[in-house]
């Protein structure tokens, strides 16, 4: 009982939000909004035991991700009156992209519903009670898909990498801390004692 | 079974017991809190030769108590330009976020609200929604100082998350679990046995990395809760106060106990992951004849006193500290802590595999 009840709640404030991320005026309420919909996303997973992936959708998706996201509107110098004008236009093929994945995931789970889906590939084995959830999905992603894993890791270590030689750019004329330098700065390099008589005072010259 | 216990194991009696868990475990921390944060001060001043507070109640006891009065007795100033909403919103998060953190959070043996078995990962979940009670914050306030004060606080607590999170993987490594109450029972008997050490006599030639990661730790810290001196969010000579510049009242009253029941996790988070958590660092069999609460209350005090250590030695390193420039925070974070926690993860890795073996 108390289970459907947490189920339809944030089952509710998830789709409720996730509607307001598209009809929020304001681009950083949509985010604020997206945030709550991750949220409760991960409230839902851990309604069906999957603790391990509740923490990570908070952790990364939360933490880190729609963290980048308020960054960069929250920078942006948005102007709501033009962004709202394209909203009438978009709306029809909106719809359609919204109702073909509308459509595909009720046939998704439909089919897995009625166990058609997994039954030829390699069906998840449900684990024992006492494996914590943790423990099956590192086996299955680093023992059964090492493989794949790795590749991922590749893959994802190129984006990065290019993402870096796009925009590194060297400009000249920066002033940037050297630390090597400072730390290998002598004091013969750095000060010079100049002895000077009492009462003569110095001239700029004479300094140089 | 007598009807008692099985009173506490039906749904509402479950519920109560939560609920009564969470009241103590919140009062109690609002409570060391004001106490704790007049030692702060205490020590501040002590370093600098001054007395600190010492009017209010015997030797200023009851300075912090005074404070809340205080503040809550203020009038709340809303900037007429502000997102009203997001204005509130953002020190009730901080606020919350600050609390929800010690549900996990063992105090001593069987002790916790929550005996999650993700702990560790709960809570880095929650630490890394805190950015968003000060970016917020930041925003809702429309103005410049507090937006940028905001910025520099979320791009630095970010950063300092990322090598925390990999220090964490060594302590998680050593322990071989994420449940808080466990890696702190691995940690039991001598003090040889602490993560800090690298837990356990055959893990200890990992005490080359473990105990420099201690170090790291505290540091990231410190960086992470906007501590001195890495509290750049509210570098008074250049943002004035930072984030918070625009908050007044009980609303600014909940950002700084926000800040400082952080600071109090932190310490918590070094003593149980480091420090052997309720373990005193030499066998408890002694304890072995008394009643069970009785031994609980002698784990809860050497918990106490580890952690109030952990916060005297973040207050002394406010008064010895001058604050860092932002660039070389930044260094500080991704050039020396990422790479060294890097090499301390793939280190100890390496030890479990190929020495210990699994």
């Amino acid at each position: 009982m108390l289970q459907g009840l947490a189920f339809y709640l944030l089952a509710t404030v998830a789709v409720v939000s996730a509607l307001l991320v598209v009809t929020a005026r304001n681009p950083v309420h949509s985010v604020l909004w997206l945030i709550l919909t991750f949220f409760s996303a991960a409230g839902l997973f851990v309604l069906l035991s999957a603790e391990f992936l509740a923490m990570l959708l908070v952790v990364v998706y939360v933490g880190a991700v729609a963290v980048l996201f308020l960054f960069v509107v929250m920078m942006l110098d948005v102007d709501f009156v033009k962004l709202r004008e394209g909203y009438a236009r978009y709306l029809p093929l909106a719809g359609i992209v919204a109702g073909v994945l509308l459509a595909e995931m009720i046939m998704v789970s439909i089919s897995v519903v009625q166990g058609g889906a997994a039954k030829d590939a390699l069906a998840p084995v449900p684990a024992g009670p006492d494996v914590t959830n943790i423990e099956t999905i590192g086996r299955v992603l680093y023992t059964d898909y090492v493989y794949f894993f790795q590749a991922a890791g590749v893959v994802l270590l190129i984006a990065m990498i290019g993402a870096i030689v796009l925009t590194l750019r060297h400009r000249p004329g920066v002033h940037r801390q050297d630390l090597a330098a400072q730390a290998n700065r002598e004091r013969a390099k750095a000060v010079e004692i100049k002895s000077v008589a009492t009462g003569q005072g110095v001239t700029p010259e004479e300094l140089l | 079974m007598d009807a008692a216990t099985s009173f506490w194991a039906t749904p509402v009696g479950w519920t109560l017991a939560t609920l009564g868990g969470i009241l103590l475990v919140v009062v109690g921390i609002l409570i060391s809190l004001a106490f704790l944060l007049l030692a702060d001060r205490k020590i501040w001043a002590a370093v600098q030769l001054r007395k600190g507070p010492n009017v209010v109640g015997p030797f200023g006891l009851l300075q912090s108590f005074a404070d809340f009065f205080k503040f809550v007795l203020k009038e709340i100033v809303i900037p007429a330009g502000s997102d009203k909403v997001v204005f509130i919103l953002a020190p009730l998060i901080s606020f919350v976020l600050a609390f929800i953190a010690w549900a996990v959070i063992p105090f001593a043996p069987g002790w916790v609200v929550s005996d999650l078995n993700v702990g560790i990962l709960y809570i880095l979940a929650i630490s890394s929604l805190g950015v968003y009670g000060i970016i917020m914050g930041g925003w809702a306030s429309n103005s410049k100082y507090p937006f940028l004060g905001s910025l520099r606080s979320a791009a630095q607590m970010v950063s300092y998350e990322v090598s925390m999170g990999l220090i964490i993987i060594n302590v998680i490594l050593l322990a071989g679990t994420m449940n808080l109450t466990e890696i702190v029972t691995q940690q039991q008997g001598w003090i040889w046995n602490w993560n800090a050490f690298g837990g356990g006599l055959e893990t200890l030639p990992t005490i080359i990395v473990m105990l420099p990661m201690t170090i790291v730790f505290f540091i990231s810290a410190l960086a992470e809760t906007n501590r001195p001196p890495f509290d750049l969010p509210e570098a008074e000579s250049e943002l004035v106060a930072g984030y918070q510049v625009e908050y007044s009242s009980t609303p600014y009253l909940l950002f700084m106990i926000g800040e400082y029941a952080n600071i109090v996790f932190m310490c918590a988070m070094i003593t149980l992951l480091f420090c052997g958590g309720w373990n005193p660092g030499f066998p408890t069999d002694f304890l072995n004849s008394v009643p069970a609460f009785v031994a609980n209350l002698f784990y809860l005090a050497v918990f106490a006193v580890k952690v109030v250590f952990w916060f005297f030695m973040i207050a002394l390193v406010k008064a010895f500290v001058p604050r860092y420039r932002y660039d070389q925070l930044m260094r500080l974070g991704w050039k020396i802590f990422l790479p060294a926690s890097l090499v301390a993860v793939v280190f100890v890795a390496a030890w479990r595999v190929f020495a210990v073996g699994g």
